[in-house]
């Protein structure tokens, strides 16, 4: 048990491409990735090399906002056991050029509709779990532009 | 590379075999085909097993074991939902480079009532993202895929449920179906939602299942044979870099490169098939693919079945077998029990569900992530 005390609680990222900030949540977590110099193809998190191109070298690091659109979507009615359904999962295209895979908020599930299809949409994060460890697990969400 | 026939094939009915292990249900497919074939497993230089969920479980040799083990080259295969038809195509190129006469395909699945609902456990459930970030199951995935071709195109659930009403229409006179029951167009829009736009009935149901085939080359297959069915192309194609993927996968480009492809090598055009087989394991699959394997026009999948041509006896017949919609998806063993429909239409052997006349068969399966498999065949 004082083990375990002694372990300090950490505020981890569901996925490994959402940085949060030592200070999170006073400063806010960000989508970051990958960029290749050689072809300008963007992708989410660390990259070895360019998926698009091959190139090894000429990778930087890149952070991206959180503001996009809503390109397509499901929205699931049968999911895993214990999660609460139905849920709006949807294909999000950033402004900063890479899409992310996403649940929305603030759209009816019981009514999917054509209107969707490019609505605005900005990215927020929140605790959804407690890991193994007992640290906080953070996620993205998107929630519906007014 | 050499002419390859088809000499044997044949396929246990799809269902649910609790009783029974997949090595049983293999192996019963196994032999089946070889006595299709006319030969044994004495005849047979190279086995290609396919199987997923068990694709460490050495399913190949233990078939060898039970059927006849002969000591030959056994081939495990796993890539996703084309497992069964990467094995023949592995079965495929071991008799076209000249390497060996005759090889067996064997595809099977026992999936119980799990499906993949249960896939990618292990791991500390807090970092699942599956209903936290967006939904990476397969009811969803294609839910997503389908919706893209509404946003493009304008097409609507009830054009998309009505590939559900004819797959399960089809699946009626099949007798190796794991489904025989209509679902009239009210029934498939009013069932309960998996991911919209996919109902129940515009998913696959999950299932066991085992089919083989047996490939010659020509002058081997004269021996045992006089209904030949030739390998006119046996193609294999991975997804390509696309922008989206793979956040989002991508079906169709590799979809499209095997079907280019697939054509080229066979040397006719899609207005040349007279059945195709394709992976129906969404409703909104099918319709993807009836514009990815160039059916119809780009857009014009939604008319494609509104005017009926995909039923058999219409332009181009697909899924005549019921598809997976209503055939049944046990993962390995579908793409070998696609090409054992086909055959069985080549050679004149289909029964009540017969597509008159029929000489060439395109047999399609995607497996996710993305593997593309394309096998035309011709009598």
């Amino acid at each position: 048990m004082a083990q375990e005390t002694a372990t300090e609680k950490k505020t981890n990222p569901i996925v490994k491409f959402l940085r949060i900030p030592e200070n999170y949540p006073d400063e806010a977590a960000y989508f970051w990735g990958m960029q290749c110099g050689a072809c300008d193809a963007k992708f989410l998190g660390a990259r070895l090399a360019c998926g698009k191109c091959g190139e090894t070298d000429k990778l930087s690091e890149v952070k991206y906002g959180g503001d996009g659109e809503i390109y397509v979507f499901s929205v699931v009615h049968q999911t895993v056991p214990g999660l609460e359904a139905p849920y709006v999962g949807a294909i999000i295209d950033l402004d900063d050029g890479v899409s992310i895979r996403a649940n929305v908020y603030g759209l009816d599930p019981e009514k999917p509709d054509s209107s969707w299809f490019g609505k605005r949409v900005k990215m927020f994060t929140e605790v959804t779990a407690q890991d193994r460890d007992g640290n906080d697990v953070v996620a993205a969400k998107f929630k519906v532009q007014e | 590379m050499r002419d390859v026939a088809v000499v044997g094939v044949n396929m246990i009915k799809f269902g649910r075999y609790p009783e029974k292990d997949v090595v049983e249900l293999a192996s019963e497919a196994s032999i089946a085909a070889l006595k299709d074939a006319g030969c044994s497993i004495k005849d047979i230089e190279l086995v290609a097993s396919g199987n997923l969920y068990q694709s460490n479980a050495m399913i190949g040799q233990r078939v060898m074991k039970e059927i006849g083990a002969t000591g030959i080259p056994v081939i495990n295969v796993a890539n996703a939902c084309a497992t069964g038809s990467t094995a023949f195509r592995e079965a495929y190129y071991s008799v076209a480079s000249g390497a060996y006469d005759t090889a067996m395909a064997v595809g099977s699945e026992q999936m119980g009532k799990m499906g993949l609902l249960g896939a990618g456990g292990g791991g500390d459930r807090a970092y699942s993202t599956e209903g936290i970030m967006g939904t990476g199951l397969m009811p969803g995935v294609f839910g997503q895929a389908g919706v893209e071709h509404m946003r493009k195109y304008g097409t609507t659930q009830e054009q998309i449920a009505k590939i559900a009403v004819k797959n399960h229409e089809h699946g009626v006179l099949n007798p190796h179906a794991q489904y025989r029951k209509e679902t009239p167009l009210e029934d498939v829009l009013n069932a309960r939602v998996i991911a919209w736009p996919n109902t129940l009935y515009m998913c696959c149901p999950t299932g066991d299942g085992a089919a083989a085939a047996i490939l010659m080359s020509a002058e081997k297959a004269k021996k045992y044979t006089t209904k030949p069915v030739w390998v006119a192309a046996s193609i294999l194609t991975s997804d390509p870099y696309q922008e989206r993927n793979p956040t989002m996968f991508d079906i169709n480009t590799v979809t499209r490169n095997a079907a280019k492809q697939a054509y080229e090598t066979a040397g006719i055009g899609p207005e040349d098939l007279d059945m195709v087989e394709l992976h129906d394991c969404f409703a909104t699959a099918e319709l993807l693919h009836y514009e990815n394997l160039f059916l119809c026009g780009e857009g014009e999948a939604g008319k494609l079945i509104d005017d009926k041509e995909t039923y058999n006896g219409g332009k181009i017949p697909v899924n005549v077998s019921g598809g997976l919609l209503s055939k049944g998806h046990p993962l390995g063993a579908t793409g070998v029990a696609n090409i054992t429909e086909i055959v069985w239409h080549l050679r004149e052997e289909a029964g009540d569900r017969q597509v008159k006349g029929a000489k060439t068969g395109l047999a399609h399966v995607i497996g996710l992530g993305s593997a593309c498999t394309i096998n035309v065949l011709k009598r």
